[in-house]
């Protein structure tokens, strides 16, 4: 299903690339032709990946190294980008942290870091991929938000408090950006088969499954086809939608 | 060399060069609202290779004031 031509001479950023649907959504940019920055915490996390990528013989991919939480390390990972390729085409705000809890049980500063990882980056990192799109006629903004933010989830208020969060932010930037040709989505993905699902007991791991009408768990590839969509001219029409990816969970 | 300053804001908020001075003010007249001003923002930015920070596209009130702030950046507009 790959076309290298899809995306070919974009450039675009995945936050969050390291693993999961992150990573998958890397890959699927790379496949199409894109030049993609894949953004990490953790220093040195994107080495496998890279070589991955770049054997692929379709895009390129590059790694850039910050923490989302701190907006001067998202302004200067723009500017290494503004430096080096003078354009962004396509942005995902993919990183986020899920940490579990019953309300009563949540500390504060958990709260905290969840808004700026979670909800904080996206407005920031919104902040200077407009301005850099703005330059070439366009560009497509995709954030990550989840089923639990629309339905909520017993024990994830924090983390559903700030995927809810992404999507005012995506449906309030995709008014705001129209005139500049600024598309901006989000993915709600439902239960997927990454690290942060791994953690379930086998019993609530069945339970999930028996939830979805596909009968099994989505895979990070079946979100990162709807990522590659929007990030194309494809999609050239489409702004200020919340997607689901979920099997049919939510209909 | 540069590229002139009022060349670019009138460029921007799409008004003839002999209609702007330094004196002009954000605000002061329909063309420059604050959509427009993004537009000039990304223009500077584009210009002059630089990434403003929010405090100081803020403070770019009046063609002035773009141009001193612009000094910050190492950029004689």
């Amino acid at each position: 299903m790959s076309r290298p031509d899809l995306l070919a001479g974009r450039v675009a950023l995945v936050t969050g690339a390291s693993r999961g649907i992150g990573a998958a959504i890397a890959k699927g940019l790379v496949e199409a032709g894109a030049t993609v920055w894949l953004a990490a915490r953790t220093e040195g996390a994107l080495d496998a990946t890279l070589v991955t990528l770049n054997a692929l013989g379709a895009g390129e991919a590059r790694a850039l190294y910050f923490d989302v939480a701190d907006p001067a390390a998202i302004k200067q990972a723009f500017g290494t980008i503004q430096k080096a390729d003078r354009r962004l085409d396509v942005l995902v705000n993919n990183a986020g942290i899920l940490k579990a809890s019953m309300i009563e049980m949540a500390s504060v500063e958990m709260m905290d870091e969840t808004y700026q990882v979670n909800l904080r980056s996206v407005l920031v990192a919104s902040q200077y991929a407009a301005r850099l799109m703005a330059r070439n006629g366009g560009g497509s903004i995709i954030n990550l938000t989840s089923i639990m933010g629309a339905q909520g989830f017993a024990g994830q208020a924090v983390y559903a408090a700030s995927k809810a969060g992404v999507i005012g932010v995506t449906k309030s930037l995709a008014k705001e950006f129209a005139a500049r040709q600024i598309r901006v989505n989000a993915i709600a993905p439902g239960a997927i088969d990454t690290a942060l699902i791994e953690g379930l007991s086998e019993e609530k791991r069945q339970e999930t499954v028996a939830s979805i009408g596909m009968g099994r768990l989505g895979t990070p590839e079946d979100v990162a086809g709807l990522s590659v969509f929007l990030a194309s001219d494809a999609a050239r029409y489409i702004t200020g939608q919340v997607i689901g990816v979920d099997g049919g969970m939510m209909v | 060399m540069a590229e002139d300053l009022h060349e670019i804001v009138a460029r921007a908020l799409m008004l003839d060069r002999s209609a702007i001075t330094d004196d002009l003010k954000y605000n002061s007249i329909p063309e420059w609202d604050s959509v427009a001003h993004m537009a000039l923002i990304a223009e500077l930015e584009a210009a002059y290779d630089v990434m403003l920070d929010t405090d100081d596209i803020v403070a770019m009130s009046s063609v002035g004031t773009i141009r001193e702030i612009l000094k910050k950046y190492d950029v004689e507009a």
